[in-house]
């Protein structure tokens, strides 16, 4: 079974920035995988390069075993990218849109899919409105539904839900699970990283075109990041023996580093043990912020 | 509609039976020109008024104007009014200015919008993505062409002596401004550069071309000058089949325009297969 995307040694540059230097990956089909990074970082080039609007110096790249070069049609038939700015063709409307974009894949008869997208992305009563007339939430929506009118096995969110209020982002990420749950691969830019922690199996971070860490999001939770128990003192000091591995913040609190619900519950023994007066207790799990933070310094130029 | 056995199929894949993910694939083999060159009609055809009924109404505002005033000045062939002489100029004038306005307008207005993404996503070849925006381009100049006849019919009617003749030019003319305009709306990166295009070398090559006098009036110098000129070869071969009658034999008018058609097709299509400011 060929990867849904395949990157190898990936290069572009623009003028005197390398916006790419030498990108290798692999997303399984299947996978919610996730593409992290600050701005800059590389992760719009290697999707528009994915999608042919970018034409890469060097390296290959494939998508569901398709070169987008050498096989640009077929590549282009699996993959379906929404992409970061909200553009739209003010001369249609919502149906419009939809069905013109089905005719560039050659698919003519997709009422029903159509029918379809705009009753899952909330669209259904705009669907005869001219695209000027919709918000910018509504605007991104139906870039979400024309990357999809071809039901690619490939999709790509490039920052999706940028600007974007609470409840779409819960309806475009229902549905999107729901895709990849019917077999759909994802790959998603994001810049919320709870949204990634919450959603991706695996993750890649880039910086300055390179991959710089690459693994599944419980290993680098794991790896980088800690639980930690918060408690907040009154009118003591820390037991000795949980003082050593801990770290004090303002306010009386304290952060000591658990590894799982036994170690918490020793921890609490011992402020048990000392009488210690224990005002407020936290459990704060690991992070992916906190990950991507550590990354991005260890990477910096 | 079934699921493809490849692809791994998780937890709560309730949606499996509309997402036939390998389906688009197997059947989308059909091309996507036909509906390119639908959107880019409907483009213009949505507002009509300003790119059908504006152009043909300037033609109108020429044609009143000068056969008044030059009537009695210039007597282009043997039997043949002033008016009569200018109503095919004009009509080709305006599709010459109408093919190269509606594919560089709509490519400058894609791109400038970032729309053009759309076009560029989906697995449209290079050959289809140029064949749509020509024909649509065209369909729009020789909606206008029709229009000018249509409108000036009842003012100065003109004679049919070669209708076939008509029909070539029509379609070598306009297509010859519909490939130039994909040109311009590839090259240009804003709306300026584009009506810098428009203003300093279509309109004064169309203007010149012979729409509102025969080059036997003019100097040696100028003769010469306007035999450089391809639109000149449109506009008088256009002529020849209403009037039987024009400066130039009409097939190697035709021939010319049609070289200079298909060089600039050639070169249109290398662009757009090379990506040239439009795949970076």
């Amino acid at each position: 079974m060929s990867a849904a995307v395949e990157a190898r040694g990936v290069a572009k540059r623009f003028g005197a920035v390398a916006a790419l230097a030498g990108v290798t990956l692999e997303v399984e089909q299947g996978e919610f995988f996730g593409l992290l990074g600050p701005n800059g970082a590389g992760k719009t080039t290697l999707i528009s390069a994915l999608g042919g609007l970018v034409r890469a110096d060097a390296g290959s790249l494939t998508v569901m075993g398709h070169d987008v070069r050498a096989d640009y049609r077929a590549a282009r038939r699996v993959v379906g990218i929404v992409p970061q700015e909200i553009v739209f063709d003010p001369f249609f409307t919502v149906r419009e849109t939809l069905e013109i974009q089905s005719g560039y894949f050659g698919l003519r008869a997709n009422g029903r899919w159509i029918d379809e997208l705009l009753e899952r992305l909330a669209l259904a009563p705009k669907a005869n409105a001219n695209m000027r007339s919709l918000s910018g939430g509504m605007k991104r929506r139906v870039l979400v539904a024309q990357a999809l009118v071809h039901r690619p096995p490939v999709i790509v969110l490039d920052e999706p839900t940028a600007g974007v209020d609470v409840e779409l982002r819960q309806t475009l990420w229902g549905f999107v699970r729901e895709l990849n749950a019917a077999g759909h691969t994802i790959v998603l830019t994001t810049h919320y990283l709870e949204e990634a922690q919450l959603l991706c199996s695996r993750i890649a971070m880039m910086r300055d075109g390179r991959i710089v860490a690459m693994d599944s999001t419980a290993k680098l939770l794991a790896a980088f990041s800690q639980r930690v128990l918060r408690v907040q003192l009154e009118g003591c000091e820390l037991p000795a023996a949980l003082a050593a591995a801990a770290t004090r913040e303002a306010g009386g609190w304290w952060r000591i580093p658990v590894a799982d619900a036994a170690h918490v519950e020793q921890a609490l023994a011992r402020l048990r043990e000392a009488d210690a007066t224990v005002a407020a207790i936290e459990v704060a799990e690991p992070e992916l912020e906190e990950v991507f933070v550590k990354i991005m310094r260890e990477h910096a130029r | 509609m079934t699921p493809s056995p490849t692809l791994p199929k998780g937890e709560g894949a309730n949606v499996a039976s509309v997402f036939a993910v390998h389906d688009a694939v197997e059947i989308a083999h059909v091309s996507g020109f036909p509906t390119l060159l639908y959107k880019e009609v409907l483009r213009f055809w949505k507002v009509s008024f300003q790119t059908v009924g504006a152009p043909v109404l300037s033609a109108l505002l020429y044609l009143v104007v000068f056969a008044h005033a030059l009537a009695s000045h210039v007597q282009a062939f043997p039997g043949v009014s002033y008016a009569q002489f200018l109503v095919p100029g004009l009509a080709m004038m305006s599709m010459l200015q109408n093919a190269f306005a509606n594919s560089s307008s709509s490519l400058i207005q894609s791109k400038v919008t970032g729309n053009i993404v759309f076009i560029l996503l989906p697995p449209l070849a290079p050959g289809e993505i140029f064949l749509a925006y020509l024909l649509a381009a065209m369909v729009r100049a020789l909606t206008v062409g029709l229009g000018v006849f249509a409108a000036t019919l009842w003012l100065v009617p003109v004679p049919v002596a070669h209708p076939l003749w008509a029909v070539a030019f029509a379609v070598v003319g306009s297509g010859l401004t519909a490939a130039l305009g994909i040109v311009a709306g590839i090259w240009a990166d804003k709306f300026d550069q584009l009506a810098a295009f428009q203003n300093f070398i279509v309109m004064p090559l169309t203007f010149l071309a012979g729409v509102f006098y025969s080059i036997h009036s003019l100097p040696d110098f100028w003769r010469e000058v306007s035999a450089l000129n391809p639109f000149f070869y449109a506009i008088d071969g256009f002529r020849y089949g209403f009037f039987g009658q024009s400066d130039v034999a009409p097939w190697k008018s035709l021939g010319i325009a049609s070289a200079a058609f298909a060089a600039l097709s050639f070169v249109t299509l290398l662009l757009l297969r090379r990506g040239y400011k439009l795949r970076h």
